[in-house]
């Protein structure tokens, strides 16, 4: 059934259906409101669930990785600061090989001190070894964090998922959202397997040894074979889900008016809905445009976007975040896809949306027609007072 | 009471913590791991902060450990554990464990006073089912022996050195049982390498209580503390004995004093065995600031026992 709600809701809602056991969170803008609602469930005793209403977001994660260790099924939420305070303890998760899900709303890092959105903060956890989905709406949103506890727990990948939705435009608009029966999710995600549970004082086990340059190498290497096994067990779980929802999810990205376009956009998180707009106004008049809105960045869909985007003569690939010193990331990581083929697009780069700047459909219109004369390897600004 | 037989029944019944670890000859720490361990009787998982005791352990692809363990950072031994007993009543919560289990996090002076202050503070306050013990080897001995906020005054440290201008560290250490104290938990205690029994029986009493508990337990360490690798137990009870580390307890806001030396030594004798004190004894101005330490030891041991007292009276 079809409800209005916020992204907050939707991300507390799917928490709620797949019902962890512990949830360790700290509050900060813009993803409180996830901590309030879950609180909440709790005090309501609706759900099982341990919460455990950590003193800094440091030690959110560092009770997650002792919880996921233990046995339990986990997740949290964070934004920012938070994440930023975390994230030597992301990279121990992702090491020791937990699945716990986070909703991260993306908010811009410090300083200056901001509380709206951009993804510098995803930025900061891409080389974490955590597994990166970007949500356009909170629907979406929703959709991800089912999907991702499936993900994250398949044995052939162990790995935290960061469920990544725009601070603010998705968090705290209100949209359309439909859920699933509560049922329906529980029997989606299943029992909770954990490997070499902590709890299981019978058959002890060491977690977080310290490995010396004689075995750290080949730790590390089995960290990235993780990586290596999350794109088809994501397409298994996609198609899965997609059949239960009846919403269709296909694919490493979402390929919008893509197959005859000569000039596309290449973009993460809400603008996606932006820039659907402009394409299709643009289209309306006779231009070939698309979008390619990417759904999973890490591991980072390389053969698949050249397989979608080597027709296109002209891309724009819009970052919300400086990688200062070079182009932006997702920028590079586009091109570099292309570094071994012959037929290729000239690329721009677009820095866009920083600090919650907004970006509009004019902005996003006056990209595409800029990609016409705009030179190859660019960086240029969206909505820049310079 | 866990005795000295019950210790070693329990030892030959389960090694718990077992040799070929690479800690020092002399290493207070291991002694004081076993006597904790051993004195709880029922299954236990461990959560270790980044240290000597982690890194000397659990060195890939081998274990000193019997028992569950898990070391994730420096700061965040308490926050770890936090989250295993979080599993841990969860899961029981929906039947999926029924053993009674208990938790233990280990963490050395930095660890505890320094980085992981703020992890141990919400641990305690949330009211997590956990018993803390802190290896207070009074400075950062993993990385080299640097100065901690568990360093006592005047001790030289690589980053508090006695040096022609300054005698050591300038600071007085951190009172981190007081501040364990002052957030209320069941169960409090400062104990010593030198009395193992007594540590037995702290952690025997400790584990009654449901909640955290925590007990911080002086570590000798011969390297960082410039002694002899056979004077651990000496060096250490000497401490207790000048009263520089007063064996105490606080059960439920009740203080108690468990040992008062006869005569308690001067603290020389504590000062003197210890080559990071040594700089003390070769100038006028040491004798100063041993006499200005003496009077620091003897102000928090009658500020100890007018605590027993008033404690104990109400």
């Amino acid at each position: 059934m079809k409800k209005t709600m916020t992204g907050h809701k939707a991300v507390a809602e799917a928490m709620r259906q797949i019902e962890p056991d512990v949830v360790a969170v700290y509050p900060i803008t813009p993803q409180s409101e996830i901590a309030e609602y879950y609180a909440q469930y709790v005090a309501d005793g609706i759900v099982h669930t341990e919460l455990v209403p950590v003193e800094s977001e440091h030690s959110a994660m560092s009770a997650c990785v002792g919880a996921a260790a233990a046995g339990a099924r986990v997740m949290t939420a964070t934004a920012s600061q938070g994440l930023a305070l975390m994230i030597e303890i992301v990279y121990i998760a992702a090491s020791m090989r937990l699945p716990i899900v986070m909703a991260l709303a993306n908010r811009a890092l410090s300083g200056p001190i901001n509380i709206h959105c951009d993804h510098s903060d995803a930025y900061l956890a891409r080389d974490a070894g955590v597994v990166h989905i970007f949500a356009e709406s909170a629907q979406e949103a929703y959709d991800w964090m089912i999907m991702a506890q499936r993900i994250a727990e398949h044995e052939n990948v162990r790995l935290p998922v960061v469920v990544n939705l725009d601070g603010f435009t998705l968090t705290h608009s209100v949209q359309v959202v439909e859920p699933l029966p509560d049922e329906a999710v529980k029997k989606f995600v299943g029992e909770f397997k954990p490997a070499y549970p902590l709890l299981d004082v019978d058959n002890p086990s060491t977690w977080g040894p310290f490995a010396m340059p004689d075995y750290y190498f080949e730790l590390k290497r089995a960290q990235q074979a993780g990586m290596e096994a999350v794109p088809e067990v994501y397409l298994q779980v996609q198609e899965e889900y997609s059949k239960l929802s009846g919403r269709p999810y296909k694919g490493f990205f979402e390929a919008y008016r893509l197959e005859d376009a000569e000039r596309a956009i290449v973009v993460m998180g809400s603008t996606a809905g932006t820039a659907k707009v402009v394409v299709d106004e643009l289209r309306a008049k006779g231009e070939k445009v698309g979008l390619l809105k990417v759904w999973l960045w890490r591991p980072f869909p390389k053969e698949e976007i050249v397989k979608a985007l080597s027709h296109v003569s002209k891309v724009a690939v819009l970052d919300r975040a400086f990688s200062f010193g070079n182009m932006g990331a997702l920028y590079l990581d586009v091109t570099s896809a292309f570094v071994h083929q012959d037929q290729r697009p000239q690329f721009v780069n677009y820095i866009y949306g920083l600090g919650g700047r907004d970006t509009t459909t004019e902005q996003l219109a006056q990209v595409f027609e800029e990609l016409k004369t705009a030179q190859p390897g660019e960086l240029r600004y969206i909505g820049l007072r310079e | 009471m866990p005795s000295i037989k019950v210790l070693a029944q329990r030892e030959e019944a389960q090694v718990r913590f077992t040799a070929g670890h690479s800690l020092c000859a002399g290493c207070a720490e291991p002694m004081i791991v076993r006597t904790v361990l051993n004195a709880i009787e029922e299954p236990v998982v461990v959560a270790n902060a980044t240290g000597c005791l982690e890194v000397a352990t659990s060195r890939y692809p081998t274990s000193a450990w019997n028992v569950p363990w898990i070391h994730s950072a420096f700061e965040n031994a308490a926050a770890t554990i936090a989250g295993v007993e979080a599993a841990y009543k969860a899961l029981k919560r929906i039947g999926k464990i029924k053993k009674r289990i208990r938790f233990v996090a280990f963490g050395g002076d930095g660890g505890t006073y320094d980085i992981g202050l703020q992890a141990l503070s919400g641990a305690l306050e949330r009211g997590h089912d956990f018993l803390y013990v802190v290896l207070n080897n009074e400075a950062y001995m993993n990385t080299g022996v640097q100065r901690s906020s568990a360093t006592p005054r005047c001790a030289s440290a690589t980053t508090s050195p006695a040096g022609k201008a300054i005698p050591g560290k300038p600071q007085e250490r951190k009172d981190l049982t007081e501040i364990v104290v002052a957030h209320h938990v069941p169960y409090v205690a400062q104990a010593s390498v030198s009395h193992l029994i007594d540590l037995a029986n702290k952690v025997e009493r400790a584990m009654r209580y449901e909640g955290p508990k925590v007990i911080n337990v002086l570590s000798t360490c011969p390297l960082g503390w410039r002694v002899k690798r056979d004077s651990t137990i000496a060096t250490a009870k000497l401490a207790v004995d000048t009263c520089y580390w007063p064996l105490y307890e606080v059960v439920e806001g009740k203080y108690k004093v468990n040992y008062k030396p006869k005569e308690k030594l001067p603290i020389e004798e504590w000062l003197k065995p210890q080559g990071r004190f040594r700089h003390l004894f070769k100038s006028e101005e040491g004798k100063k600031l041993i006499a200005e330490l003496q009077a620091a030891v003897d102000r928090h041991w009658e500020e100890l026992l007018r605590k027993e007292r008033c404690t104990q009276e109400a």
